[in-house]
């Protein structure tokens, strides 16, 4: 067991969309551990690391807010793709945005802060060199000047995620003096699995902070 | 093409005069605006299409610079009649099952020719249903919600038009109507408009994700020139005057970075200008001032004092 790292993460607004409102997103009160990963891995990741988050701290009130957009309806598809490589040629390969367009809905949280309190394991890619000290280095080096592999987001790319590193000596802001249940949330995304299954967790909020189940318990559900 | 090897931040200031930004679909049209402050707001995807159709002009079917999401017509119609001619059974190219690329390297060729050929999906990433962890490109330039330096007052501007859609209403108007001629066939409208906001934007490069796409310093440069020149190809009846006025890039010396990149935004403050004096927007002072209606109602301050070592500052404009 490393030892564990404290980062805040804010920014104007956030979308944790729950995967059983993702067309006309809904995000999740807070944010979900996956999400937390995600900001981890944008800062500093290599695959002999893996994240685990402890705990995540709600530093202010849980707010919503509703923008609409104009959207794409259609992903790229892969076949088109291929023949237009064989072709050689790239006619018929565009997408037509106003005639594949569709309005959606998105209900964001409004200036969302945290604390994520994480720690890392080393995998089976670790190699002889791979020490744990190493990659803590590495990050906390790469968060305190505001290093990062590309710019962390709060959910979605739109919404950029800030980042500040506490030392180990500093105390951590206050969180929100509000306790709830928040139901059943998205715990993070099993890749190694066929079929990439969903792993869910009941999260609980307890005076702003949610304690986060670790790998391999009997909490996270499939 | 080699791929860029700093990483870039920047804030993009633009302004509107008398006309309407960006509409919300959620509100009849009105200028987007955030309910809690009143200020502003210019989605993300919004200022990127103004990028993607500056780069459709100004490369004009360039190999290397097509754009993926198009708006209207197709320029290669005569390549669609041969693609049609080739696979006149196009239906079967959508049961995507079958035609999911085999492993990752199948994969990574198709992405990579995607990158190669277009520049919004070098730039800004694109979703392809490869089937294989989405196959998503996550393009290096990210780009926020942009929103107005004070609140701003959509105005309701009320039009009318000499004629009628159809006979139907034609016929509507004159039963209800005992008045004279003039107002025959008249139809009302609506525009909305800002009489006047300051809006920024800030965005990201990274460059680590450069490589991935290949995202070249020309390919940057290119990206510099639409943000300064997008709203002069995009002029509309609902836009009125827009401009890009100014365009702070923050390079880092590294691929990295040597900041955070809210310490540098923080660098750049807008205040309002009283007869050359700067103060900040919240500042109580500013209440008995007329609202701003220019540019010149505003002034940019940037720290360069305060900017961290390894960070160049470049006012591109």
């Amino acid at each position: 067991m490393s030892y564990g790292i404290r980062l805040k993460v804010w920014g104007d607004h956030g979308c944790f969309t729950r995967p059983e409102m993702k067309v006309e997103r809904v995000s999740y009160d807070v944010m979900t551990p996956s999400a937390a990963r995600g900001i981890l891995e944008a800062i500093h990741w290599k695959p002999a690391i893996r994240w685990v988050i402890d705990a995540i701290h709600v530093l202010e009130p849980i707010r919503f807010k509703s923008i609409r957009r104009n959207e794409v309806g259609h992903k790229a598809p892969a076949g088109k793709i291929k023949s237009a490589m064989k072709r050689g040629d790239l006619g018929g390969l565009q997408l037509l945005v106003d005639e594949d367009r569709q309005q959606r809905a998105a209900t964001v949280l409004v200036k969302p802060a945290y604390v994520i309190e994480a720690h890392f394991e080393l995998t089976q890619k670790a190699g002889a060199d791979d020490n744990e000290g190493k990659h803590l280095d590495i990050f906390n080096r790469r968060a305190e000047r505001g290093q990062c592999f590309h710019q962390p987001c709060l959910g979605t790319r739109e919404f950029t995620a800030h980042f500040e590193l506490f030392s180990p000596e500093t105390s951590l802001p206050e969180a929100i003096p509000d306790s709830r249940d928040l139901g059943f949330m998205l715990w993070d995304i099993d890749h190694q699995a066929p079929g990439r299954p969903s792993m869910f967790f009941r999260a609980q909020m307890t005076d702003g902070v949610i304690r986060i189940p670790q790998p391999g318990s009997a909490e996270v559900l499939r | 093409m080699t791929a860029i090897s700093n990483r870039y931040d920047f804030s993009l200031v633009f302004e509107v005069t008398n006309g309407n930004p960006n509409g919300d679909p959620d509100a009849g049209n009105l200028p987007r605006l955030d309910p809690e402050t009143n200020k502003g707001l210019v989605t993300d995807v919004s200022l990127k299409r103004k990028v993607r159709n500056f780069v459709e002009l100004a490369k004009s079917g360039e190999d290397g610079f097509h754009i993926y999401v198009e708006e209207g017509a197709i320029l290669n119609e005569k390549h669609r009649q041969a693609y049609k001619a080739l696979h006149p059974d196009d239906g079967k190219l959508d049961k995507a099952a079958k035609l999911n690329p085999k492993d990752d390297r199948e994969a990574r060729k198709l992405r990579d020719f995607m990158c190669m050929n277009f520049f919004d999906v070098r730039t800004f990433g694109a979703v392809m249903s490869t089937g294989i962890n989405c196959g998503q490109v996550k393009g290096p330039v990210q780009m926020t919600f942009a929103s107005s330096v004070e609140p701003i007052l959509p105005l309701e501007i009320s039009i009318t038009r000499m004629a009628a859609t159809n006979e139907a209403e034609k016929k509507q108007k004159a039963e209800g109507d005992d008045s004279n001629d003039r107002t025959d066939n008249r139809t009302m409208g609506r525009k909305h408009i800002v009489p006047y906001g300051l809006y920024v934007a800030h965005g990201f490069i990274s460059a680590k994700f450069a490589e991935r796409t290949g995202f070249s310093e020309t390919d940057l440069e290119l990206f510099w020139q639409a943000l300064a020149n997008m709203f002069e190809h995009d002029r509309a009846a609902a836009r009125g005057e827009m401009a890009s006025r100014k365009l702070i890039v923050f390079k880092h010396a590294n691929a990295l970075g040597n900041a955070p990149a809210h310490t540098l935004f923080d660098l750049v403050r807008i205040g309002r200008n009283v007869d050359g004096e700067f103060r900040s927007v919240d500042d109580k002072r500013i209440g008995n001032e007329p609202p701003a209606r220019k540019f010149s109602d505003y002034l940019i301050t940037i720290d360069r004092e305060k900017c961290p070592d390894g960070v160049e500052i470049i006012e591109k404009f």
